[in-house]
């Protein structure tokens, strides 16, 4: 990007400017004696064109909204429309978190986000012996379309769009949302949302797995199918490192096995007979923001190079849709302390600021009292209100990718790159993501102990925790989740299981079987089955049966 | 050093999937000289506790995120002592709100490490009490 003659004389300035930094720095020792991000990349002292010498403008860079994308994946990005402002709810009955997301719509909140109770996540119904305790816990739970038919009321489906956390059983909540929709009166063209589906990411470290990997990715390719022909707005996966990061991964780890969690789900549909371009452009992606504020700038740019470059040049895909990596961002969950909550508040801005200098489409903010309980009324509020302040106070969406071109965002950008594709190399030469699980699984952990003997050694600073603590009072306000949720929804399951035409019920469990042991796309039977109020355990329990059960390797 | 190796039995019971801090607080243990078996995720109490006994351990300690402490805690602590083994040492972490720590207490867990706690912490307490 630079002549020579101007690079020559940069070095020559930076030679004689190294000999008086050796000097102060001798005066006066530095505050660590090397310093680095977790990923473990050096950081120098300032960055100059010398450290982007190599780099090629057209080639690396190019213009928001073409490829390679580093710059964004739309040409004029926020000065569009801001990103989509969507905070993670749920808990309770269905009816609690309707509540919840009619109130967040009317604080401005522009997409819902639903978060499923464990047992609904996994596959059992509100009254299976393993949902004790748990049930509206974590999430709403979510049994039957009754369900749904509740935490949708007033709410309309074909309106506004809907993300929902759901990983082994996505299929069949969207078959629920699908069959909620037509009953509010919208056809599948108009709905708009996302499914998280993203299987391998569960087996890796978030847990909610059902059946053994096979099955499971040919339920994910159904749904690319299924929605390419039937839902084209949809996005069909929405392939996470949140939890990856979550669970401890440094951001290069982050971009490295999300993107090869990627690259399986490609695979996988291509092996299924689909064309690349027919559901390339359907995927999606969802990102940690977590405290390394200028990495994680880098780490979203350095995401959508590598992407571009792996749809384009290893799949082949010709359609530039395809090439874009679009992203969710959630800050970082594990940043948040329990001593002196409202610290998490700077906390959590400064992480959304990074996601929205990284050009994400959709956000999440975490609320303060998060490493305490679920988030009450009020610090949602908060959480929504950071967003909005960096969306229209503070002046950094009038212009795309406002850090680009800093010597040290490009030259951090190529080594979080560089590190990644080392990652991916490796994953590839295990023979993939879902063969290199046990991989992934021991280098979060290294990474997450290393990060809490940093804490614990007082190496890395945690306000409140390791340093400027203070006594404090116990926190008031915390929401509570009604114990007697489980009790009301197992009385609400009976009545639907009472309501329904039972030899019906038995001949759509007939289908479902049928269809898992056949080649079928089983979306379809999902759909028909839950319009007849067949619950999602009963169907799960079908695809226990005919596939079998994952079974987690224990790596410690 | 004659000294019998301290034997710990880490649990992740219910349905919750987050196993992040188990597992560092089970290396912690490791690296602190004791003898740690991690169950992994999605153990009913009943699993738990039959697999304290069968690998006699002094401690069993759990971690829960998703909100079902309350309910579960006790159950293993129960469990235990009706199998004739009330003497192995229970304790917990998580996210676990404050209020909720004189109940799980009283139920017989020893005590409750909540974010933010040293590793050293845990380490220490457990040789205190198992020495």
């Amino acid at each position: 990007m630079f002549k020579q003659d101007q690079l020559d004389k940069i070095a020559a300035g930076k030679e004689k400017w190294a000999a008086k930094l050796e000097a102060t720095v001798k005066k006066r020792p530095e505050r660590e004696p090397e310093f680095a991000v977790d990923s473990g990349i050096t950081i120098n002292t300032v960055y100059t064109p010398l450290d982007l010498a190599d780099m090629d403008y057209e080639k690396d860079l190019g213009m928001p909204g073409e490829y390679p994308y580093t710059r964004g994946v739309q040409p004029n990005l926020y000065r569009g429309r801001l990103w989509t402002m969507r905070q993670y709810a749920g808990f309770g009955s269905a009816d609690e978190t309707n509540q919840r997301f009619r109130y967040l719509l009317e604080q401005g909140q522009t997409g819902l986000s639903c978060a499923f109770d464990l047992p609904t996540q996994i596959g059992y119904d509100s009254d299976h012996p393993l949902a004790r305790g748990e049930v509206g816990k974590v999430g709403v739970a979510i049994d039957s379309l009754a369900d749904m038919e509740t935490l949708f009321d007033q709410i309309p489906l074909g309106k506004v769009s809907t993300s929902m956390t759901i990983n082994a059983p996505a299929g069949i909540l969207l078959a629920m949302y699908i069959a909620c929709a037509e009953k509010q009166g919208f056809t599948k063209s108009e709905i708009n949302g996302t499914i998280q589906n993203d299987v391998i990411k569960e087996y890796i470290c978030r847990g909610t797995y059902i059946l053994p990997p096979e099955p499971s990715m040919r339920l994910i390719s159904n749904i690319f199918e299924f929605c390419s022909k039937e839902i084209p707005q949809w996005n069909t996966i929405s392939i996470s490192g949140y939890h990856i990061r979550e669970a401890g991964a440094t951001a290069a780890q982050e971009i490295a096995f999300t993107l090869a969690d990627g690259i399986a789900y490609v695979d996988a549909a291509i092996k299924s007979g689909l064309d690349v371009d027919a559901f390339g452009g359907r995927l999606s992606f969802f990102f940690n923001a977590h405290l390394n504020f200028l990495e994680e700038v880098a780490k979203f740019r350095a995401a959508r190079r590598v992407w571009a470059r792996i749809m384009r040049e290893r799949f082949g895909a010709k359609n530039p849709r395809s090439w874009t990596l679009r992203f969710h961002t959630q800050t970082a969950g594990v940043s948040l302390t329990a001593q002196q909550p409202m610290v998490n508040i700077m906390r959590t801005a400064y992480e959304a600021l990074s996601a929205v200098l990284g050009g994400t489409q959709s956000l999440h903010t975490n609320s303060y009292d998060e490493a305490l309980a679920l988030p009450c009324d009020e610090s949602v509020m908060i959480a929504l209100r950071t967003q909005q302040v960096i969306g229209y106070e503070i002046g950094v969406c009038d212009l795309v990718d406002p850090l680009g071109g800093s010597y040290y965002i490009e030259s951090l950008t190529n080594a979080l790159e560089e590190k990644a594709m080392d990652y991916i190399g490796k994953i590839d030469a295990l023979g993939g993501a879902v063969k290199a699980i046990e991989f992934m699984q021991k280098e979060i952990h290294n990474s997450a102990y290393q990060y809490q003997l940093a804490i614990d050694n007082k190496k890395k600073t945690v306000i409140g925790v390791n340093k400027f603590q203070m006594e404090e009072k116990p926190p008031e306000g915390l929401l509570k989740v009604d114990l007697s949720v489980g009790e009301r929804q197992v009385e609400k399951l009976k009545k639907v299981k009472a309501g329904r035409d039972q030899a019906k019920v038995e001949s759509l469990l007939k289908a479902v079987r049928e269809a898992a042991q056949s080649d079928a796309n089983m979306i379809p039977v999902f759909v028909e089955a839950v319009k007849e109020y067949v619950t999602l355990g009963e169907i799960c329990d079908v695809l226990r049966d005919v596939f079998g059960e994952y079974k987690q390797q224990i790596v410690f | 050093m004659s000294e019998k190796r301290i034997r710990v039995l880490v649990a992740k019971p219910g349905l919750d999937g987050h196993d992040r801090g188990a597992k560092v607080i089970a290396q912690a243990l490791r690296d602190g000289g004791m003898e740690v078996v991690y169950t992994g995720l999605r153990q009913t109490p009943e699993q738990i506790v039959s697999a304290a006994l069968q690998e006699d351990v002094d401690v069993v300690g759990m971690s829960i995120l998703s909100g079902a402490h309350a309910t579960l805690f006790p159950e293993v602590v129960n469990l235990l002592r009706e199998k004739g083994a009330g003497d192995i040492l229970v304790v917990g972490g998580g996210i676990i709100p404050d209020e909720d720590v004189p109940a799980l207490k009283e139920a017989g867990v020893a005590e409750i490490f909540g974010p933010g706690t040293p590793l050293a912490n845990v380490v220490n307490y457990i040789k205190e009490k198992v020495n």
